[in-house]
C-alpha cells in the first residue's frame, strides 16, 4: 500500500516535471510578455514530430535528437516571434487568443496531413526501457531520466535568468519596457530570443514526453488546458509558481486516475477551478 | 476588433427588418436545405448568446458550449423519460442552464481575462468528463437518443423535411433576439458597454460591476441553454459533442467572423461558417480544419471586427458626411 503510493507519488512528480519543461515557457509569454497563447502546444508537438522524424527516419541517436528538437522547435518559434507575435503584443485578449487557436488549428491540421492522424511510437534506448530500484522503490528508468533532464534544465534556466547578462536583460525588458529601452537593451531582440527560448523548451518536452504523453495530432488541443493550467495556477511569469503548480498537477492527476479512474479527468478540473478560486492570481505572485 | 461605444438607438432600422425576411425567403427558394438553415438559426442564436458575455460585457469565455450542452440534455432527458412536450422541454432547459450560468458566474467574473479563461474552460471540461462519465444518464459516447418529441402546441409533429423544426426554430430565434435587442440597448446595456471599455471607471457611476457581470452572464447562458434545447428536439439526438471544448471554440471563431458586440454577426457568422462548412463537408476535415486556422489567423491580423466590422467600414467609406458626434 505504501510502496504503491510511493510509486503513484514518483509517477505523478515525474509526469509534473514533464509538464513543467513544457510550460515554463508559456509562463514567460503570459506573464512576461502578457500573451495568452494557446499554440504553445504545437510547439511541443513539432519537438515531438521531430524527434520521432529523427529517430525512426534518419537513425538519429534518441539523446542526439533532443537538443535537436530543441532547436528546430526555437527557430520555428523565433520565425513565428518575428513575423506574427510581435504584432499582437498590444492586441487584446481575445485578439491573442483567436490567434493562437487559429495557430493551434493549422498545426493539427499540418500534421495529419504529413503524418497522419496515428500515435506515433517511439524507441528508447535499453538503458531507458525497464524498471530500476531506488530506495527499495522500483521506478521506471525512464522516469527517473526524466526527472533528471527536468531538474538540469531548470537549474541551468535559472542559472541563465539570475546570473548571466542576458538574464538581466529579460528581466529588465520584462518589467520595464521603455526604461530597458533607454538603458540600451535592445527589448525587442530580447523578446524574440525568449520565446524562442521558451517554444525550444516546449519542443525539448515535446520529445521528452512521447513515451509518457504520446504523441499524435491533437496533442496540442490535448494538452493544451494543462499547460495553460500549469500556468494560471502557478501565477504567470515566476519559474517557481509552475514548477509548484505542475508537480502538484501531476502527481493530483496520475493518482486521480490510478484511484479513482471512473471520474478520471475530472480530478484535476476540478482542483484547477479550486486553485483559482483560492488564488486568483496564480500560487506565486511575481515581485515586480 | 469591438465596435465603437455608441448611445442606443431603439428603433428598428429597415435593414434589419430586410435581415429578418432573408430566412422566411430562403424557406421558399431553398425547401431542399431545410435542415440546414434551421442549423444555422440555431448556431447563430447560440453565437448571439455568447456575443452578450463576450461582444458586450468583454468575457473571454472558452466554455460557452458548457450550457447549450447543459440545455440540450436537459430536453432530451425530458423527452427520453416520458416529458415530449417541446415548448416546456425548451423553457426547462433554459432555466436549468440559467441556474447552472449564476451559480459559476460568481466565480467566472473572479480574476482578470485569463483566470475567467480557464475557469470557464474548466467548467466546460468539467461538465464534458461528467457527461462522458455518467454514461447510465447520458449515453456517453455514444449519445443520447429515443428522444420522442411530442408535437408543438399539441398539433404540429415534426416532419422529415423540417417544416416544422424550421418555423419552430425562426420563432424562438426571433423572439429571443427581439429581447435580448432591447437588453442590449438599455441603460443596462449601456452599462455593459461602459464595463468593457473601462472597468475601472464604472464603480464611480454606481455601477455594481459583478453583479452586472453575473447578471449578463446568467442571461447568456440561459440562451444558451435554450439554443441546446433546439438543436436536441429538432434533430431528436443529443451527442457528447455538444459540450465539448471543440464546440466553443468553434463558436467563438463564427462570432468573431460575423463580428462581436453587435448582435446580428453572430447570425451572419453563422450562416457564412456553416455555409462553408456545409460546401467543403466532401474534403478531407483535416484541410477544413486547416483553412478555420488561418481564417483566424487572418481575421485577428487584417480583419478586425469580422464582416459585420468590414461593412461598417465600407458603409462609413461610402457615407463619409453621416459621421456621428461623439
Amino acid at each position: 500500500m505504501l510502496a504503491n503510493f510511493a510509486g503513484v507519488l514518483f509517477d505523478g512528480i515525474a509526469y509534473g516535471s514533464l509538464l513543467f519543461l513544457i510550460s515554463v515557457g508559456l509562463s514567460v509569454t503570459m506573464g512576461m510578455m502578457n500573451f495568452i497563447n494557446l499554440a504553445h502546444g504545437a510547439f511541443a508537438m513539432l519537438g515531438g514530430y521531430v524527434s520521432v522524424t529523427l529517430l525512426s527516419r534518419f537513425g538519429v541517436p534518441f539523446l542526439a535528437s533532443l537538443p535537436l528538437a530543441f532547436i528546430a522547435s526555437a527557430l520555428v518559434g523565433l520565425v513565428l516571434e518575428r513575423l506574427l507575435y510581435r504584432r499582437l503584443y498590444k492586441a487584446s485578449h481575445l485578439d491573442q487568443v483567436l490567434f493562437s487557436i487559429g495557430l493551434t488549428f493549422m498545426s493539427v491540421a499540418a500534421a495529419t496531413y504529413f503524418y497522419g492522424p496515428t500515435q506515433q511510437p517511439v524507441l528508447l534506448p535499453d538503458w531507458l526501457r525497464g524498471q530500476i530500484s531506488l530506495l527499495g522503490l522500483d521506478v521506471g528508468a525512464y522516469r527517473v531520466f526524466l526527472i533528471g533532464v527536468v531538474v538540469l534544465v531548470t537549474v541551468a534556466l535559472g542559472l541563465l535568468i539570475e546570473r548571466t547578462r542576458f538574464g538581466a536583460q529579460i528581466r529588465a525588458s520584462v518589467d520595464n519596457q521603455t526604461a530597458a529601452a533607454g538603458l540600451g537593451v535592445n527589448v525587442s531582440l530580447v523578446f524574440s530570443l525568449t520565446f524562442a527560448l521558451g517554444s525550444g523548451l516546449a519542443g525539448l518536452g515535446g520529445g521528452l514526453g512521447i513515451d509518457v504523453l504520446g504523441l499524435d495530432p491533437t496533442f496540442p488541443v490535448k494538452y493544451m488546458v494543462y499547460f495553460l493550467l500549469v500556468v494560471a495556477v502557478g501565477g504567470a511569469g515566476t519559474i517557481k509558481g509552475p514548477l509548484l503548480a505542475a508537480i502538484i498537477l501531476g502527481v493530483f492527476d496520475v493518482a486521480g486516475k490510478y484511484y479513482v479512474p471512473e471520474i478520471g479527468a475530472f480530478v484535476i478540473y476540478a482542483l484547477m477551478v479550486v486553485l483559482l478560486i483560492l488564488f486568483p492570481a496564480g500560487l506565486m505572485r511575481r515581485k515586480a | 476588433m469591438l465596435p465603437k461605444p455608441k448611445l442606443p438607438n431603439d428603433r428598428w432600422q429597415p435593414l434589419e427588418i430586410v435581415f429578418w425576411l432573408l430566412p422566411v425567403a430562403a424557406y421558399f427558394a431553398f425547401p431542399g436545405y431545410l435542415v440546414l438553415i434551421s442549423q444555422i438559426m440555431i448556431i447563430g442564436l447560440f453565437a448571439v448568446s455568447l456575443d452578450l458575455i463576450l461582444g458586450y460585457a468583454g468575457i473571454v469565455s472558452l466554455g460557452h458550449a458548457a450550457f447549450f450542452g447543459l440545455g440540450a440534455y436537459t430536453a432530451g432527458l425530458l423527452a427520453v423519460h416520458g416529458w415530449g412536450e417541446p415548448l416546456s422541454g425548451l423553457l426547462a432547459a433554459g432555466l436549468v442552464a440559467g441556474v447552472c450560468g449564476l451559480l459559476t458566474g460568481f466565480l467566472v467574473v473572479r480574476g482578470q481575462d485569463l483566470t475567467r479563461l480557464m475557469v470557464t474552460l474548466g467548467i466546460g471540461l468539467m461538465l464534458f468528463e461528467a457527461a462522458n462519465k455518467a454514461a447510465f444518464i447520458t449515453g456517453g459516447v455514444d449519445g443520447l437518443s429515443g428522444m420522442m418529441v411530442g408535437k408543438l402546441f399539441g398539433v404540429f409533429e415534426f416532419d422529415l423535411n423540417g417544416n416544422v423544426a424550421f418555423w419552430y426554430s425562426f420563432a424562438v430565434l426571433l423572439l429571443v433576439f427581439v429581447v435580448l435587442r432591447r437588453v442590449v440597448k438599455s441603460p443596462f446595456g449601456l452599462s455593459l458597454i461602459g464595463i468593457r471599455e473601462g472597468v475601472r471607471r464604472m464603480p464611480s457611476l454606481g455601477v455594481n460591476v459583478n453583479r452586472r457581470l453575473v447578471a449578463i452572464f446568467t442571461v447568456g447562458a440561459a440562451v444558451a441553454g435554450v439554443a441546446g434545447a433546439l438543436l436536441a428536439q429538432t434533430t431528436q439526438f443529443v451527442g457528447l459533442d455538444s459540450l465539448g471544448f471543440p464546440r466553443s471554440a468553434e463558436l467563438v471563431i463564427i462570432l468573431v467572423l460575423g463580428g462581436t458586440g453587435r448582435l446580428y454577426g453572430g447570425l451572419i457568422g453563422a450562416a457564412v461558417f456553416m455555409l462553408a462548412q456545409d460546401y467543403i463537408a466532401g474534403l478531407n476535415p483535416a484541410y477544413w480544419q486547416f483553412y478555420i486556422g488561418l481564417l483566424l489567423v487572418l481575421i485577428v491580423l487584417f480583419a478586425r471586427g469580422g464582416i459585420m466590422g468590414g461593412m461598417e467600414r465600407l458603409y462609413r467609406m461610402v457615407k463619409p458626411e453621416r459621421k456621428e458626434q461623439p
